[in-house]
């Protein structure tokens, strides 16, 4: 008798938070119909052209030279493109959390920039710097160098399109983190590489490798800067993106969706490493906050 | 003199390497952003105003300019519809599998889009998994300006989803247990109390995949058709014109371009302020 109350009250509170059941069916199945179509659907059929012509097809797509020179090519850029843009996102996150100073969110803005330029925008504004038609392409061939339609141009267009992963990623973490516990160790005597490798390091770790591996999956997948700087030289300009629009482009699709399918393999790779270091993200953040 | 020191350094903080990492930050992003960009703009220059108005009201730039935005508006609208349900469902309702589909939603974010791009095309065709369902009823997606819509809802469809879902999570129940016992129904109760506090959020995660997607390139070039006048995308446009080495047409392009980047970027920052406030 006594619990009766307190039930009929929570059984109010649900109700009024809840929809009819027919209502939550509908919505469940219109949502699940629209994700189907759009996200599970082109995944699948990623991996079933992939396998349409059988294994063997599937292997040899994947170990023709081309395709080796192709991804080894997507492993170099990435191999360089991610440190740089990681030392980036650290100084900047540093810089812009521990320290007041005038033009703050003017240069956060500015990081942000190279998310909301057109991929084929980003590829081009380096062959108007470095191409026989750019500001410095005549210098550039007077000295024998040769950067667009050359490894160094895909590059620099990734460097450009991966250029905010990190420092975003790091910047309101570093500030809602504040500073005291950096000044306690700057207090007992610690450097300033002593303070970052053993008090900021690993308060941002898991921030820092979300940052990372979001990095290194647009680097390893970007297809439309690389594509206006790349020149589409097979065996030396192609990354693995490049590769495969040749491949579908030749009709080669069981060829294409191979190549492909390692690509979309990478990015459940990336999706499932991402979700962890966001549930370590959320239990730190919880940690500061009983601790605080 | 030794007294206005310590408090300029009072106010900017004790810690060591400011000027380092400054320093290399700001260096940094203007070798590999802001000079480049400015570059581009400068490139443009010589054109004049007329010779700039000239190439970007040529038809076939104005054609493409008509599907890129419209294709991109009518994306962000779905996006908007969709992805409110989708992140209504994933915070209010218990459902197996949700974990992993809320994983999967960021999908797009970590698909290369020429991956996305031939998998779209693939399974829209007339002979594909979906196209041929649509097929007998006379609606074709792939190689038509459609196809250009699916492949930009593809790419804007996180957007929404991850602009909305933090909102929804921290919405007080308390609100809506008023408006029930006030005597609102459900819908009333969802129109006059939950989705004003979500609109603004709604609207900024409208902008960002309406920005995302009139820029994308990858995901749209293998599903579009890429037929001059009917189903060219404005990025496809100007890599024509540079194959053409029409390198004054391309620039003017990617200028024009850039400026509505530019604008949309504004916007979003001030659509995300608006949103801060309304929170609080």
């Amino acid at each position: 008798m006594a619990s009766t109350p307190i039930s009929a009250s929570a059984r109010i509170q649900h109700r009024v938070r809840t929809e009819p059941f027919w209502v939550r069916m509908t919505l469940l199945i219109v949502a699940f119909a629209f994700l189907l179509g759009f996200l599970l659907l082109p995944l699948t059929v990623v991996f079933v052209q992939a396998f349409s012509k059988g294994w063997s097809v599937y292997i040899a797509a994947l170990l023709e030279p081309n395709a080796l020179l192709a991804a080894r090519l997507t492993l170099l850029t990435a191999l360089i493109a991610v440190p740089l843009n990681l030392v980036f996102g650290i100084a900047a996150a540093w810089s812009i959390a521990k320290f007041e100073f005038k033009g703050k969110s003017l240069l956060i803005t500015l990081i942000d920039l190279p998310f909301s330029v057109s991929p084929v925008v980003s590829g081009l504004i380096y062959v108007l710097m470095f191409g026989l038609q750019g500001w410095l392409g005549p210098w550039l061939q007077a000295h024998d160098i040769k950067l667009i339609f050359a490894v160094p141009g895909i590059v620099l267009a990734t460097l450009f399109v991966t250029f905010p992963f990190v420092a975003r990623e790091l910047i309101p973490l570093m500030q809602s983190q504040g500073t005291e516990e950096e000044e306690a160790a700057l207090v007992l005597g610690a450097s300033g590489w002593q303070i970052f490798w053993h008090v900021t390091l690993p308060n941002i770790r898991w921030g820092l490798l979300y940052g990372v591996i979001l990095c290194n999956a647009r680097a390893m997948g970007e297809f439309g800067a690389v594509s206006v700087v790349s020149g589409h030289i097979r065996g030396q300009t192609n990354t693995l993106p490049l590769h495969v629009e040749i491949l579908y482009n030749e009709y080669n699709s069981a060829a294409a969706f191979a190549v492909a399918s390692l690509l979309a393999s990478l990015a459940l790779v990336t999706l499932a490493l991402k979700s962890f270091f966001e549930w370590h993200l959320k239990e730190d953040a919880t940690l500061t906050e009983s601790t605080s | 003199m030794a007294y206005s020191f310590s408090t300029l350094i009072q106010k900017r903080g004790v810690l060591p390497g400011f000027s380092l990492t400054l320093g290399f930050s700001v260096l940094y992003l203007c070798l590999i952003v802001l000079i480049p960009l400015s570059a581009t703009f400068l490139k443009a220059a010589p054109l004049g105003f007329q010779g700039f108005w000239d190439v970007i009201t040529q038809p076939r730039v104005l054609a493409s300019y008509r599907l890129t935005f419209g294709a991109s508006l009518a994306a962000a609208t779905i996006n908007a519809f969709f992805g409110l349900l989708v992140a209504w469902v994933l915070v209010r309702y218990d459902f197996f599998g949700k974990k992993l589909i809320d994983a999967l939603v960021d999908l797009p974010f970590a698909l290369p889009t020429a991956v996305a791009g031939i998998a779209l095309a693939t399974l829209y065709s007339s002979k594909g998994w979906v196209g041929h369902l649509l097929a007998p009823y006379g609606i074709k997606i792939a190689y038509t300006p459609l196809g250009v819509v699916v492949a930009l809802t593809f790419i804007g469809l996180p957007f929404v989803v991850r602009t909305i879902q933090p909102i929804l999570e921290d919405f007080e129940s308390e609100l809506e247990e008023a408006a029930a016992s006030l005597g609102a129904n459900r819908w009333q109760t969802f129109s006059r109390v939950i989705f004003p506090t979500l609109a603004p959020a709604l609207l900024t995660g409208f902008a960002l995949a309406f920005a995302r997607a009139v820029g994308e390139y990858g995901s749209v070039i293998f599903i579009a058709g890429n037929i001059p006048m009917v189903s060219e995308i404005t990025p496809l446009l100007i890599i024509t014109k540079l194959e053409q080495y029409d390198y004054a047409g391309a620039t003017a392009l990617a200028v024009s371009m850039l400026v509505v980047s530019f604008t949309l970027l504004l916007t979003i920052n001030a659509l995300q302020r608006w949103a801060h406030l309304r929170k609080f």
